[in-house]
């Protein structure tokens, strides 16, 4: 049926071996800077680790004993980490007061300690925007002021961070479900289920996640022991992280870090499901707005003026 | 089996055979490919921080890139309908060349798609848990995955059975030809829709973009196939007739002009109300607030675009040179428009109204032309296979071609004129 292939004499055999090893000495010497990719990254229990919602509860505390140890490998600090499930009838919701806040960006740096993120390159969930007054389009806000002292006399303060939508777009764009909305309201992240497409983060209409460029530095001294899976346990290269109400605190009763340390009391949160919480309260009796009402996102992070502008204490505006 | 085994292996073995300008061909595309393989491993050691990728601008070159060369793949099947709705049977055997076209650029568009990723190691949990029907960007794997099966299977099909001196069976490509063309049209409108669903981004959130995308893509894609097509002509037996061309010539034409018309549709839209919206086309074409890294671009664009269609409609310009010139201008004019020109300002201003700048590193450039030149290594390939099973040089009966006299007869050089 078919005639023969051309014989190889010694010389076409020589020359295609030359060939083929200088193809591969080229693919070896591109494939070169792989020899610094930091292994302990690449585990086989990382690459069977089931997604959030499939594990049953022998598998999570498995997960969470290997990642404490990791961390503590890592950043010699023995963590705890807990898996804090959400309460029935609970239903968070955030309110601000535009008409306290100061622009003190106390609260975008208690954010960051509280939640362990990057140091460098920093990563912040709070954006203040300093608004003209007369004006609440938040286009015409400035991200980077710096003042000796805020409030400055002719703006307000706008902090914006992750509006924990009821409809969010964020969640409808994953391809693979490793972000979604919790039965109290909090969108998360699995950080060990998101493979870093960043369409959550082109989706967001608040600019509200962040990403991992590179691996996430963290003074040792700095971290926060006190972690939770789906909250502030350190995030990897390559992965989405955002705003999560502090879950690992107010799922537990507490308030967050950002209201905690509000020097004017700007900041109110708690369960809209409960008629005496504070927040039930505002909504009923304040004139609250949410930003970009039409896109249909529904959020729960309410903003009101609570009296006239007027600056109540001082701060540096850092 | 065994048979096709063979066929494969005599393939391999023919990739490596040509003349000093095929080899310097592939040896050029082989350094860049490797280049681009050593940036990307960079990438996977230090993150995505070696790109010009910020919070602010989280998507950049490879999105574009990848965008663009959807429409290259779903315009280069599209050559499909013509051949087998109105019988123009001078194309037919060009059809097969738009599909490994396709073939190719759907290749790049997963790699483009790939280094973008910044946890690659866990692209199969798209396999476990599959955000489908909700996420748009599940649906695009689906269709741009089925159409490179698609493709595989009509190229495939057809090759092996010329290789084996057997006739086709329609059945066994007919249907898929079909399913083919419309799935092209469905790659291009679900990419679209990707951006198109974004509330939070009204520069995408419009309903015009997914018909500029298909008239666009009808235009950049047969305008590169108009290209390849020389190519393949000038060095092989393989015939273009000059009606094959002509045909060409017209769905160029024609969908630039409708991609002009949208794109003014679009822009009188924008301009003439002025509202909040605006400022995302204002950043691209003028400028904001001192910002303008895209304004000498999208102008080039615009004037290539325009220059092109110019030339396509001026009678006396109806030459296969002029024809090269156009075809080249509304490439890189639709490249530019469709890539950069539509990602970028999508994140400028952010929903916060921040404006921060995008300016690729060198390492993903480097990355981006390594994909380029590997998608061109594939590309160069499969024609240099699919040519002498075509022309008949290579059957299962025959021995390996181990010449490169696969030139044309002289006569079919000569320069001929569109009619």
């Amino acid at each position: 049926m078919s005639s023969s292939e051309p014989k190889l004499d010694r010389r076409s055999f020589f020359r295609a071996s030359l060939g083929a090893v200088g193809g591969l000495a080229a693919l070896a010497a591109a494939l070169e800077p792989l020899k610094d990719f930091d292994r302990s990254d690449l585990t086989l229990d990382q690459f069977l680790q089931k997604h959030y919602k499939e594990m049953s509860a022998e598998d999570m505390q498995k997960v969470l004993d290997r990642i404490e140890k990791e961390v503590e490998k890592r950043y010699d600090v023995r963590p705890e980490i807990k898996d804090v499930k959400p309460r029935d009838g609970v239903e968070f919701v955030y309110a601000l007061n535009l008409g306290a806040c100061i622009g003190c960006r106390r609260c975008v740096h208690a954010c960051v300690a509280e939640n362990n993120q990057s140091r460098d390159p920093e990563i912040q969930y709070i954006r203040v925007l300093e608004m003209p007054r007369g004006s609440i389009d938040i286009e015409e806000g400035n991200h980077h002021y710096e003042r000796p002292k805020v409030p400055s006399p002719d703006h307000f303060y706008m902090p914006i961070q992750c509006q924990q939508c009821e409809n969010p777009p964020c969640v409808k764009v994953c391809p693979v479900e490793a972000t979604w909305q919790e039965p109290d309201g909090l969108t998360v992240i699995d950080y060990d289920w998101c493979i870093g497409c960043r369409y959550c983060e082109a989706a967001c209409p608040y600019w509200a996640r962040r990403f991992n460029f590179t691996e996430p530095s963290i003074p040792k001294d700095d971290l926060n022991p006190n972690m939770s899976y789906l909250s502030n346990r350190p995030r990897k290269q390559g992965v989405m992280e955002k705003c999560h109400f502090c879950l690992h605190r107010t799922r537990e009763g507490r308030m967050p870090a950002c209201l905690e340390v509000c020097p004017v009391g700007a900041r109110k949160f708690g369960n809209i499901r409960d008629p005496e919480s504070e927040v039930s309260k505002i909504l009923k009796n304040k004139h609250v707005f949410v930003l970009k009402q039409e896109v249909g996102t529904h959020p729960r992070f309410f903003y009101y003026f609570d009296e006239d502008y007027g600056p109540a204490i001082h701060g540096e505006g850092r | 089996m065994k048979e096709y085994l063979r066929f494969l292996g005599r393939c391999f073995a023919l990739s490596f055979i040509g003349d000093w300008r095929y080899r310097l061909w592939m040896l050029i595309l082989t350094v860049i490919a490797l280049v681009g393989l050593h940036s990307w491993s960079e990438q996977l050691v230090h993150g995505l921080i070696t790109t010009g990728m910020t919070d602010q601008v989280s998507w950049g070159l490879y999105i574009a890139n990848f965008t663009f060369l959807v429409g290259v793949a779903a315009a280069a099947a599209m050559m499909v309908i013509p051949v087998y709705i109105y019988h123009r049977e001078e194309l037919h055997d060009l059809v097969i060349f738009g599909e490994l076209l396709a073939v190719a650029a759907i290749i790049m568009c997963l790699l483009f798609v790939t280094v973008d990723l910044g946890r690659p190691d866990r692209f199969m949990h798209i396999l476990w848990r599959f955000n489908f029907p909700i996420s748009m960007l599940a649906w695009d794997v689906i269709v741009l995955n089925v159409y490179l099966l698609l493709n595989l299977h009509i190229c495939g099909y057809l090759i092996w059975c010329v290789y084996r001196k057997r006739k086709p069976s329609r059945v066994f490509f007919i249907p898929f030809v079909f399913i083919a063309s419309v799935w092209a049209i469905s790659i291009h409108t679900v990419t679209a829709f990707l951006y198109v669903g974004l509330g939070g981004r009204p520069f995408w959130n419009a309903a015009i973009i997914a018909p500029r995308f298909i008239a666009s893509a009808f235009a950049a894609g047969p305008a590169i196939m108009i290209l390849t097509l020389q190519v393949i002509r000038h060095y092989t037996r393989i015939k273009v007739l000059p009606g094959a061309l002509a045909m060409l010539r017209r769905i160029v034409t024609v969908s630039l002009a409708i991609n002009m018309f949208l794109l003014g549709s679009e822009l009188f839209t924008e301009f003439y109300t002025q509202s909040a919206h605006v400022v995302s086309a204002k950043y691209l074409y003028f400028g904001l607030d001192g910002y303008s890294a895209l304004v000498p671009w999208i102008w080039v664009s615009v004037f290539l675009d325009s220059l092109a269609l110019l030339i396509l409609f001026t009678p006396g310009a109806r030459t296969v040179r002029w024809l090269n010139i156009s075809c080249a201008m509304m490439i890189v004019g639709i490249w530019i428009e469709k890539g950069m020109g539509l990602i970028i300002p999508g994140f400028v201003p952010t929903p916060l109204g921040e404006i921060v700048e995008y300016k690729p590193t060198l390492n993903e450039t480097l990355i981006c032309l390594g994909i380029w030149a590997f998608g061109a290594l594939i590309y160069t390939i499969l024609v240099r296979v699919t040519v002498p099973v075509l022309t008949g040089r290579l059957t299962f009966d025959k021995d390996l071609p181990m010449d490169v006299a696969d030139s044309p007869e002289p006569a079919l050089i000569e320069k001929e004129s569109l009619t």
